[in-house]
């Protein structure tokens, strides 16, 4: 496993350590899936406790909604392990079905059964007594802020509210884990936003343990407690959202999760501090092998020249990018090198020519290859 | 299971090239190379040249005036001109033979030949070219055209260059199920006798007994047709390229000035004459008809042996067509592939084809079948399976497997799932594609005729046989039942092609701008008129299938 950081506790301080360990939810360990000899996933584990919320963040193929229907059910594992609770549902040759595995799925398009009113939907995986008019339909469409629509059929549903009904009818059986597969996937920006944060709630609420797949950093980012970031079927980082954008494990989820700028990095002086085209700066490792800096936009500071700062490399200004709430300003350095600088507001305009600095330490990887 | 299936379907067509082979090239050629071969071969294709020329010409023409000019009544014209798809070809025979002996006095006609046939199978063909073309052009996106003008192209230029380069699979394939239906047509050429392929194939085993003529003339038929089915198969490989998506905006109607209405004049020319001399015919004689001595009883008699017969027919398809369409929704690969055209290829051969071949495979390896309506259903299930697989294919996009495996997820067991889900959500559907087969079955003419037991009456053979000796008031009832039961899937078929009113994509989207509603079932319009009128074509790729692979392949 290439990364370890922030794993669950696993292993106690000693073999026979009494003090109770988080309850593990899902626990994989080595999950491995080929089609037609192309491996999709490879040595795949990970960990998550009771009542967790935990995004697989990988790029379209990385293999995230393999996993996903691994953990469901629907697909075999060829290799690995995977346990919900305390009981493996899937080793090679051992396979729990679907159905008996109390994992529901939202899935992309919310995949509402359309000969079913929206109560009949939330009340599809509820034992036959309750399907009708029992409580916990109700309550699980108050969770979902959809409470008094359970007559409505699901083509009289918006996109959005199509999917709030998906969640609340993966709700509903108090399953022991809920996977959502990309779920806004097909709804426009603002409105995911807005559901985002209800789903979260929502989630939060019923006390249920999530899995959200996705390939939209923001929403990782954004609404899980735990990011795992897939590529090409291997977790690269497992880690809580802040650690995998502030200290990413390689210079490829580096540049995948959020804007970053990769400068050649060869070694530090004995202050801890290494010398770039944009002058010296304070360098932080997770550990030996590393060969990139990381400059994150924010972290680049520009002032007109003759103004403020006197130390730092002239750069001139190659192209504004305006977004509204900051600005984007890509600079070129004296050697040639392009990064990029975000400021709230325009500081300079094409052909300035600014100073450059550096605020705050920065991080140091190994090389991972580019995503893009 | 859809091997066993396809297998079953199969049976016609390979147990006549089985006969065939065992009766010895030399003599399948002294038989073929005869002076009558080649006049029967002669005016087969003639037959089907003028008349598929005539088709594409009413057909594309018409579509293009209902659908993207200013024709006056255009939206009641598209539906009055899809209409004669209602009319049986060998009803319409009937009709126009008993009306032009109204003036020409003596029975049994002088209306018959290659001249009249052109005319009778034109005007009730042409629906097979107008249909598809129409609902293609009324599907073409807006932007495209507006993409070419805006490109400096003027609106002859567009209409040549880019709608009409849009809707050419849509043409192309149309005009080769127009000849493809020429050529297999047995009963319209029957009663305005013109000797073709399918009649000769008819009169040399009925009336000669002459087994040999009429199996080496029927192998020609369908080395005949299996050359149309390429035709058609390559057009429509290169067709799948034109597929667009999803409908754009509405099309822009052109302004004909004056012109529209020397083009109204046509267009109500032929539909006032394709369906005007039916009417008349029918309400000339029906009355007639009905009130001969037991009329009722003998009507009532025949419809028994029409609802027996097609009943079990449409039993038997649609259990053949399960299998199959579950296999062609659900998995792709070269058996699909291979089954699929089976299944077509066994519905391109020409109904008095198959009967030909059943009766000899009754007559020597299944002789307890023989005489039975098991046969007739076999031969039922033989041409309308695609009616039935298509269906089958169309029921299963509607229960797509993400639907299932949520189920499972949510704690229903695999049969409980099926309960709950798959059976309410293909229902309807599979049951549509039984009604489709059903009345089908109805209509059939010459495999009823030829497979039927003895004895057994149903509302075609009665038609036939009354209009064979020229008593139309008897035939009168017959046919006007016949034209109700057709008209049925015709209108279910013109609903669907969107040319009644705009498609029903257009609904304004919620609130949110992001419905979620499953793709209409539009793309399945060209293969369900096609499947009606005995297409080959791919079954409708509008399943959205999510293959597990999807993550590797992305």
């Amino acid at each position: 496993m290439r990364s370890t950081v922030n794993r669950a506790p696993l292993t106690g301080s000693g073999p026979r350590d009494p003090a109770p360990r988080p309850r593990l939810a899902v626990d994989l360990a080595g999950v491995a899936k080929s089609y037609r000899s192309h491996p999709v996933l490879q040595d795949v584990g990970l960990q998550l406790e009771q009542g967790g919320f935990l995004a697989v963040l990988g790029p379209s193929g990385c293999g995230k909604t393999t996993l996903l229907r691994c953990i469901a059910g629907f697909e075999r594992i060829d290799g690995g392990r995977i346990a919900l609770g305390n009981r493996a549902v899937s080793l090679p040759g051992t396979h729990v079905p679907a159905h008996r595995r109390h994992v529901a799925v939202v899935p992309q398009d919310g995949a509402l059964f359309p000969h079913l009113s929206v109560a009949g939907n939330v009340g599809f995986g509820l034992p036959r007594t309750q399907r009708r008019g029992d409580a916990r339909i109700e309550e699980c469409l108050a969770l979902v802020d959809l409470a008094g629509l359970g007559d409505r059929m699901p083509h009289e549903l918006s996109g959005g509210q199509q999917q709030r009904v998906a969640l609340a009818r993966a709700l509903a059986p108090r399953p022991r884990l809920v996977l959502l597969d990309e779920p806004f996937g097909a709804l426009d920006a603002s409105l995911r936003v807005e559901l985002r944060r209800d789903i979260r709630a929502a989630l939060h609420e019923d006390g249920a343990t999530a899995i959200l797949v996705t390939h939209d950093q923001d929403e990782a980012l954004s609404m899980a407690d735990r990011v795992v970031v897939l590529r090409e079927g291997r977790v690269r980082q497992d880690a809580v959202p802040s650690r995998v954008y502030a200290q990413p494990a390689d210079s490829w989820v580096a540049s995948f999760v959020g804007d970053a700028d990769l400068l050649p990095f060869t070694g530090t002086d004995p202050a801890g501090r290494a010398r770039t085209a944009v002058g010296p700066v304070e360098v932080r490792s997770g550990g030996p092998g590393a060969t990139h800096l990381v400059l994150r936009p924010e972290q680049v500071r520009i002032d007109p020249v003759g103004t403020g700062a006197v130390e730092g490399p002239v750069a001139t200004v190659r192209d504004v990018e305006f977004y509204g709430h900051d600005t984007l300003t890509a600079l070129t350095l004296p050697d040639g090198t392009v990064i990029r600088s975000r400021s709230l507001a325009a500081a300079a305009a094409a052909g300035d020519r600014v100073r450059v600095r550096v605020v705050g330490p920065v991080w140091a990887v190994p090389d991972g290859g580019h995503p893009r | 299971m859809a091997l066993v299936a396809t297998a079953v379907a199969l049976i016609p067509l390979g147990y006549l090239l089985l006969r065939t082979g065992q009766q010895g090239l030399p003599a399948w050629l002294d038989t073929v190379f005869t002076w009558r071969s080649g006049r029967l071969a002669a005016t087969s294709v003639a037959l089907a040249a003028v008349v598929t020329a005539a088709s594409l010409v009413i057909g594309v023409a018409g579509a293009w005036l209902v659908t993207r000019t200013a024709v006056p009544h255009r939206r009641l014209l598209a539906v009055l001109l899809a209409l004669p798809l209602a009319v049986p070809s060998y009803v319409a025979a009937f009709t126009w033979v008993s009306v032009a002996d109204l003036w020409n006095g003596a029975p049994g006609g002088r209306f018959e030949g290659f001249t009249a046939a052109c005319v009778v199978l034109t005007l009730y063909t042409y629906p097979y070219v107008f249909l598809p073309v129409a609902s293609a052009l009324s599907r073409v996106d807006a932007g495209q055209e507006e993409a070419a003008r805006s490109l400096g192209r003027g609106p002859f230029n567009t209409l040549m260059t880019v709608t009409l380069a849009q809707v050419r699979p849509a043409i192309v394939g149309g005009g080769l199920l127009a000849s493809l239906y020429v050529l297999s047509d047995f009963g319209a050429v029957s009663i305005l006798r013109l000797d073709t392929y399918t009649r000769a194939i008819y009169t040399a085993h009925t009336v000669g007994f002459n087994r040999d003529q009429a199996l080496s003339l029927a192998t020609l038929l369908v080395l005949l047709t299996g050359l149309i089915l390429w035709g058609e198969g390559a057009t429509r490989r290169a067709g799948t390229r034109y597929a667009s998506t999803r409908p754009g905006r509405p099309p822009v109607v052109a302004d004909l000035g004056a012109w529209r209405w020397p083009a109204a004049t046509g267009l109500w020319a032929v539909v006032l004459v394709a369906l005007g001399v039916p009417a008349v015919s029918l309400v000339r004689w029906t009355v007639a008809g009905t009130s001969l001595a037991d009329a009722w009883g003998r009507i009532g008699e025949a419809a028994a042996g029409s609802l027996t017969l097609s009943l079990l027919g449409a039993v038997v398809t649609m259990v053949l067509a399960l299998p199959i369409g579950i296999l062609v929704a659900r998995h792709h690969g070269r058996l699909t592939r291979f089954v699929e055209r089976a299944v077509y290829l066994a519905h391109g051969l020409p109904g008095i084809v198959v009967a030909l071949a059943l009766v000899f495979f009754g007559v020597t390896v299944v002789l307890p079948l023989y005489q039975t309506s098991w046969l007739v259903a076999l031969a039922y299930a033989t041409l309308f399976l695609p009616l039935g697989v298509a269906a089958v294919v169309g029921a299963a996009a509607q229960a797509p497997p993400s639907l299932e495996e949520v189920g499972q997820s949510l704690g229903a067991t695999p049969a409980e799932v099926f309960r709950r889900v798959t059976v309410p959500l293909t229902l309807p559907g599979i049951g549509a594609g039984a009604a489709l087969v059903f009345l089908a079955a109805m209509k059939e003419l010459p495999a009823t005729l030829l497979l039927r037991p003895t004895g057994m009456e149903t509302l075609a053979t009665r038609l036939w046989s009354a209009t064979g000796v020229g008593r139309y008031a008897e035939a009168a009832p017959y046919a006007l039942l016949l034209v109700l039961l057709a008209a049925v899937p015709t209108w279910v078929i013109v609903q669907r092609s969107g040319i009644v009113r705009p498609a029903p994509s257009d609904a304004t989207p919620p609130e949110d701008g992001t419905l979620l509603a499953p793709a209409p079932a539009a793309p399945l319009m060209v293969d369900s008129v096609a499947g009606e009128v005995g297409n080959l074509g791919a079954v409708p790729g509008t399943t959205t299938l999510r293959r597990p692979a999807e993550d590797v392949q992305s």
